[in-house]
């Protein structure tokens, strides 16, 4: 069992490598689709089959998304030298060394693997099925214990659908490809502004605020 | 010799974001730092010779409860890949637009100034 562990583990690192080295994106895409794959198998073996079900979910629709990407915007890497790449490779090198530093702190501070639950688990695994009656004590804590948690991640969806229907809408946005359209329409169109109407919120603004200062004084 | 592991993976994925230039290089990166994280998370909570948190039928709750590993982790760590897949779907509509704006997802020509 640990040793299927350990080479799945290392099955992953190795693959999230080759998936950042490629130059190929598509490749790349497919690398990560790997290891989220892989990653599944794990979560498998530690007893969660749950979370192994939504990272298959997650990973296949994560997958398509990023191939519908690449195919758009280019599937190749530039390889052209940049002299900020060495750059990047020793600020990031100083980073991560640093980082290995506090995890080897925080590493020999957790438990031994597979050393037990926590407290909390517990308490959940002796009272949930006779609390809830959810003989699954995962689909207990996130739909009865911690259901406003569950609320939370709904609202982070919606809130992300949002924001990437915002970044991606058309109408309104000064898209640099398209040709220049002069403000207030099109030049002696019907619809353009008398310069009476454009030359008000100015106006209007600044008399609300000579009404704030004699409202201050 | 699991958690050194996990922790590699994680190095991996951060070494993705500091260093590629690639737009979509860099969201590869910070999916693969969210399985990390994940991943160690649930591998705390495990239990040796743990079962999954699923009571079976005429199973007595107090073996059940003694044997299980922990299913608090799994329930955060599940609403936490949840999260990630909204967080990569905003990501790449984010790099869709890049790409109309600049022509290109490599981050080192985004800086031009047009203009």
């Amino acid at each position: 069992m640990d040793v299927v562990l350990i080479a799945l583990l290392v099955l992953l690192v190795v693959g999230s490598l080759i998936a950042l080295e490629l130059r190929n994106l598509l490749s790349a895409v497919i690398a990560v689709g790997v290891v989220g794959l892989g990653l599944s198998i794990v979560f498998l073996l530690l007893g969660a089959p749950d979370i192994a079900i939504t990272q298959v979910v997650v990973e296949v629709i994560v997958v398509t998304v990023l191939i519908r990407l690449t195919g758009r915007t280019g599937r190749t890497v530039d390889a052209a030298p940049d002299r900020r790449d060495a750059v990047a490779v020793w600020l990031g090198g100083g980073v991560l060394l640093m980082l290995l530093g506090l995890m080897i702190h925080v590493l020999s501070a957790l438990p031994r693997f597979g050393s037990g639950a926590s407290l909390p688990a517990g308490h959940y695994l002796e009272n949930a099925p006779a609390q809830t009656g959810a003989s699954n004590v995962v689909t207990a804590i996130l739909l009865d214990y911690r259901a406003y948690d569950t609320l939370g991640e709904a609202t982070v969806i919606l809130t992300a659908i949002v924001g990437a229907l915002v970044v991606l809408r058309h109408t309104g946005r000064d898209v640099r490809r398209a040709p220049p359209v002069p403000r207030g329409g099109p030049p002696g169109g019907a619809d353009d502004p008398k310069p009476a109407e454009r030359e008000l919120p100015p106006q209007h603004s600044a008399a609300r605020s000579r009404d704030q200062e004699v409202q201050h004084v | 010799m699991i958690y050194p592991l996990i922790a590699v993976l994680l190095f991996v994925g951060l070494y993705g974001l500091l260093v590629k230039r690639h737009v979509v290089q860099k969201i590869l990166g910070l999916a693969i730092v969210e399985y990390a994280v994940n991943l160690l998370l649930v591998a705390i909570g495990y239990r040796d010779g743990g079962r999954p948190p699923i009571l079976t039928p005429g199973e007595d709750p107090a073996a059940f409860a003694a044997g299980s590993v922990d299913p608090l982790p799994q329930a955060l760590v599940l609403t936490s890949i949840v999260i990630g897949l909204g967080v990569v779907m905003l990501l790449v509509a984010i790099a869709m637009r890049l790409h109309q704006r600049f022509g290109t997802l490599d981050t080192t020509r985004m800086n031009r100034l047009h203009g």
